[in-house]
């Protein structure tokens, strides 16, 4: 047990253990504390310094969240030393940056504003330094917007990258005067190693960083009678959308959300989750099928380990990092990308639409995606695939126009088809979801049963662990798989590309056996996405998750191949998994990036 | 008057000591009485903090660690300074020999000099340096070796953690403290920092023993110290005096006559006005100096003087914490404006009221130190920063 440390803030006695620091032995007793640079998720800066306070004794203010407690300490937190202090950091702040609020993305969500606002900064003191400042707007990415105008220099972005993603695309540049945050040789984001996973954005306190938002794009195509624009929505959208629509966190809004998205004008709300069923069909049998080839046919040209496509900042990580092992990457599109070849194809022929005049728009939790959408492989209806990706963020400031009350709405379902899901298809948002869902479908259709967990839930592959095994061993098979009778299948899960690292490196060192690997880009996986309400932290990630697995528990229908529309489509258009026709919409092979 | 206090030393380049005697005989001594014999001494470090060496080694060696370090910091950045190129020009085996005698206390194996990277030319006869050390220590009997690591040229890598930072391959960034550098400095293990001549001081001590180096200088300043005078001085150079003598003193010896203001301590330091040259003592019981004396004569502008310091510090802050990277240019543009009169003489309050701020909530000792020669610039020659 870690030992009692004794200290007295603002007057107040308060025990905590060692190690801790004045920020959160603060909390504790429910005195706030402001502070920018600091964030849950990351390592220390204690760059900032509007976190300072008073401690006796000390000729200096201490920053809180840097400085550990010790025995006897006296802090002050609110004198007029401190708050003077404070407040020359927040004119300091404010000096060098391009303060122009009312036309800010982030407007009503920045930390530097609300910090301002709770300080009274009126009038300015200091000198405008923005003038002298050669500051640049990176805007050639889909996914991300970079506006050095609106930076604070906190480096959460560049620890983001770094800890959380081990991609470093983002680092500091220059010193004094000049020091900003920049890319490799300070080329646009889109041309660097950034796998637009969002997740400096999720964590940048201002507008610097913000994703590239298509919502007047999305209200024109609403808006023009000429259209057909079809929404889907992910997994991870329902159960964060919520936070910000002032729903408390760990709701789940699905069936509020499907009715908003209706007023808003969408003609049909349709789901992700049917493709996320689709993922795993397709995406069960690719894994089975390689199996055979590799053990019974010995065709060295298929790879195992194989991997799961469906997170986008995944796929560009090892495009750049990991480019060797791409055979090893399954062919599936992401659900969002099948979801839209589908809607103008399939949906178009069956619902008698021109496919030139659908729209097709997806919410997601999600900033990779957008660049997803972009890409070149993602044409195989004969036009764009997906049209438009919405964040989780923006569709909520869309309700918010929209002037809905999101709390009064009631409760309404996905338009059918390619509106059914199965549970399996709910645990996509998390981490292990796709593996657990997978195997409930891959197991089955081996040995005829369930998989041998109580409830079907897989709680081996659940939890917040960066890298989770787990192993099944497969008995009493049938038909065509009796191949693999007594093996064990061994896989693995990854979230967060730092983690995703790992698990590779195991792979190349070639010290993991495993046949399959999850990996999602985003910590947690999709339920804390780049593209989800901010902002994120462990807690909330756990409540969202929570959220997501309750919704499984409860749902009727809880396996892929079980879901009744899977079943409708492979009879009415795809035929069996992994067929001509499936290939040709559903499945795609990515190409090696150079690094720099 | 006669100038009866201005003591030349000759402690650091005095040739008359053997490398080899002087190891011998500390290393047989138990680390107890080796620290004991510091601390008698009195000896503080040199780079400018002032922290008692014996301390640190102390605590340095109270950690539990297997691996520890003893680095010496050889960056010499500050405007104005150049001893530590002196010294290691002439008497680089005793900035070893005291490395090697820290080792022995800490229980380091390894140890690195920090060398500033416009003095590599210094480098192909360190290196040379180096092998005879080492092959005396090879004679000895005793396990510890020191490499020499290039600096980059940033004046902030001067700073303890910021060195450790470069060092590893990472930016030059100061740390958060604590966790001290005697915890964890470089690869986040127990590490002894000095500067360059804190430990020839220290091996020094073990040549001459304590006594004699404690009979110099004050009860808060022991010893002699290395100065690197500049400016307006007829004899410019690198003088060893002893500690405790008034700026009048030193003016006297080194003034041209028209002297009006010494800047003690280089940029981050202090700047002393004539009418108080009598009443300040050079050390930490006055201006502490990490031992630049830059004279300045009426001739001089006090605004040039301080917008030029300003521009350093807004260059080389490593721009990493708010008060610093932005106070820096704030009061830089602030004083600019003031002397062309775009802003009014009483916004050189507010900038006093900033500079305050810097040197509390600032991260490191650079934007801590800023407000040093701003308040002593700005509150003893205010004419010259209005008219
Ligand atoms: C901005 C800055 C620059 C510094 N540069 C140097 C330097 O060049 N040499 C040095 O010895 N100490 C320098 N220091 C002080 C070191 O951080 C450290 O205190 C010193 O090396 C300790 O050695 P000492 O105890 O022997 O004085 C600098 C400090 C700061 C804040
Ligand atoms: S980043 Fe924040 S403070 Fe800056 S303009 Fe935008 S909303 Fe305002
Ligand atoms: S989007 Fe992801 S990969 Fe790109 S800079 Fe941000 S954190 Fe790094
Ligand atoms: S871009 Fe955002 S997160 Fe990164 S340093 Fe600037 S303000 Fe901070
Ligand atoms: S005070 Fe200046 S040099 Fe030190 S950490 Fe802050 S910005 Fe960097
Ligand atoms: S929040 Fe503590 S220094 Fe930024």
């Amino acid at each position: 047990m870690a030992k009692k440390i004794n200290l007295i803030i603002d007057g107040i006695p308060v025990t905590v253990d060692e190690g801790t620091t004045i920020l959160h032995a603060a909390k504790q007793l429910n005195i706030h504390i402001p502070t920018l640079c600091y964030h849950d998720d990351l390592c220390v800066a204690g760059n900032c310094r509007v976190c300072v306070v008073e401690m006796k004794g000390a000729r200096t203010l201490p920053a809180s969240c840097a400085m550990p407690v010790a025995e006897g300490m006296e802090i002050m937190t609110n004198t007029i030393k401190v708050r003077t202090a404070r407040k020359h950091i927040i004119e300091l702040l404010l000096s060098e940056h391009n303060a122009q609020c009312t036309t800010c993305y982030k407007n009503g969500n920045c930390e530097l504003q609300s910090l301002a606002a709770e300080y009274k900064i009126s009038e300015p003191t200091f000198i405008d330094l923005v003038p002298l400042k050669n500051y640049q707007i990176d805007a050639f990415s889909p996914s991300i917007i970079k506006d050095d105008s609106k930076c604070i220099r906190c480096q959460r972005c560049v620890r983001t990258c770094e800890e959380l993603q081990h991609v470093s695309a983002l680092g500091v540049a220059y010193k004094g005067d000049k020091m900003k945050i920049s890319t490799f040789f300070e080329n646009p984001m889109f041309e660097v190693v950034c796998t637009n996973c969002g997740q400096c954005v999720n964590r940048c306190p201002t507008g610097a960083l913000v994703e590239r938002n298509y919502i007047d794009e999305v209200w024109d195509a609403i808006y023009n009678p000429d259209k057909h624009v079809v929404v889907q929505t992910a997994p991870a959208v329902r159960v964060a959308l919520g936070e910000d629509l002032g729903v408390p966190t760990g709701e789940i809004v699905t069936g509020k959300m499907v009715s908003a998205l209706r007023r808003l004008g969408f003609d049909s709300v349709l789901d992700t989750d049917f493709t996320a069923d689709l993922t795993i069909m397709e995406e069960g049998f690719e894994l089975l099928g390689r199996l055979k080839k590799v053990l019974v046919d010995k065709d060295s040209s298929v790879k195992l380990p194989m991997t799961t496509s469906c997170s986008p900042g995944w796929i560009k990580f090892i495009e750049h990092t990991y480019p060797e092992y791409l055979d090893n990457v399954s062919s599936c599109k992401s659900p969002q990308q099948m979801f839209g070849a589908l809607a103008k194809t399939y949906y178009a022929q069956k619902r008698n639409v021109d496919p030139a005049k659908i729209v097709s728009v997806s919410i997601m939790p999600c900033t990779a995606k957008k660049f997803e959408a972009d890409r070149p492989e993602m044409r195989s209806s004969g036009f764009k695939d997906v049209d438009y990706v919405l964040t989780t963020r923006e569709l909520a400031v869309m309700i918010k126009q929209a002037g809905i009350d999101f709390g009064a709405l009631p409760e309404s379902r996905y338009d059918s088809f390619m509106g059914e899901s199965s549970g399996a298809a709910v645990i996509f948002g998390a981490t292990g979801g796709v593996m657990e869902a997978a195997l409930r479908t891959a197991y089955e259709v081996v040995t005829g049963r369930e998989v041998p967990f109580d409830g079907l839930n897989i709680t081996p592959v659940r939890g917040m662990e960066g890298v989770r095994e787990a192993s099944i061993k497969i008995e009493q098979t049938q038909g065509d798989w009796k191949f693999l009778e007594g093996a064990v299948l061994k896989t693995v899960v990854a979230h967060g590309l730092t983690n995703a690292k790992k698990v590779m490196d195991a792979v190349r060192a070639g010290k993991g056996d495993w046949h399959f690997i999850e990996i999602m880009a985003c910590p947690g996986g999709c339920l804390g996405g780049g593209g989800q309400p901010i902002p994120t932290s462990a807690e909330i990630r756990q409540k969202r998750a929570d959220a997501i697995y309750r919704e499984d528990a409860g749902k009727t229908i809880r396996k892929s191949h079980e879901n009744p529309e899977i079943v409708s489509i492979y009879q009415e258009f795809l035929h069996e998994p992994n067929s001509h026709k499936s290939h040709e919409l559903l499945h795609t092979h990515y190409k090696e990036r150079q690094r720099y | 008057m006669p100038n009866n206090f201005l003591r030349r030393v000759d402690l650091i380049f005095d040739e008359d000591c053997n490398l080899k005697d002087v190891l011998k005989s500390t290393y047989q001594r138990s680390n107890d009485d080796i620290i004991n014999e510091l601390l008698e001494s009195g000896l503080k470090g040199r780079g400018g903090a002032g922290f008692p060496t014996a301390l640190k080694w102390k605590f340095t060696s109270e950690q539990p660690d297997a691996d520890k370090y003893i680095v010496c910091n050889a960056d010499e950045g500050e405007p104005g300074t150049f001893k530590d190129r002196e010294i290691l020009f002439k008497v680089p085996f005793k900035v070893f020999g005291g490395m090697a005698i820290c080792a022995k206390v800490i229980g380091a194996k390894e140890g690195f000099l920090y060398l500033r990277g416009e003095y590599r030319f210094l480098l192909p006869e360190l290196e040379n340096q180096l092998k005879v050390f080492h092959s005396a220590l090879n004679d000895l009997g005793i396990n510890f070796t020191i490499k020499i690591v290039m600096g980059s040229g940033a004046y902030i890598c001067g700073e303890e953690s910021a060195l450790f930072e470069s060092m590893e391959g990472d930016r030059g960034e100061p740390r958060n403290k604590p966790p001290y550098p005697t915890v964890s400095g470089f690869r986040k293990k127990p590490t002894v920092i000095n500067n360059v001549e804190t430990l020839v001081y220290s091996f020094m001590i073990f040549r001459y023993g304590a006594r004699k180096f404690k009979e110099l200088g004050t009860a808060d300043s022991r010893g002699s110290k290395v100065f690197s005078i500049s400016g307006d001085t007829p004899k410019p150079g690198i003088y060893e005096l002893e500690l405790g003598m008034t700026v009048e003193q030193f003016v006297e010896e080194f003034g041209d006559g028209d002297t009006k203001a010494v800047q003690v301590g280089g940029a981050s330091g202090f700047c002393v006005p004539r009418k108080k040259f009598k009443d300040t003592i050079i050390g930490f019981e006055g201006v502490p100096t990490g031992g630049s004396m830059m004279l300045f004569n009426s001739s001089r502008s006090m605004y040039n003087v301080l917008k030029n310091y300003l521009e350093f510090f807004e260059e080389e802050s490593c721009g990493q914490c708010t008060p610093c990277r932005v106070g820096c240019q704030q009061l830089k543009l602030g004083i600019e404006a003031v002397k062309k009169g775009e802003r009014h003489a009483v916004y050189l309050d507010q900038l006093q009221k900033l500079a305050q701020t810097m040197k509390i909530t600032a991260k490191c000792g650079l934007g801590q130190s800023v407000a040093n020669s701003f308040f002593s610039i700005v509150e003893n020659f205010k004419e010259e920063m209005i008219y």
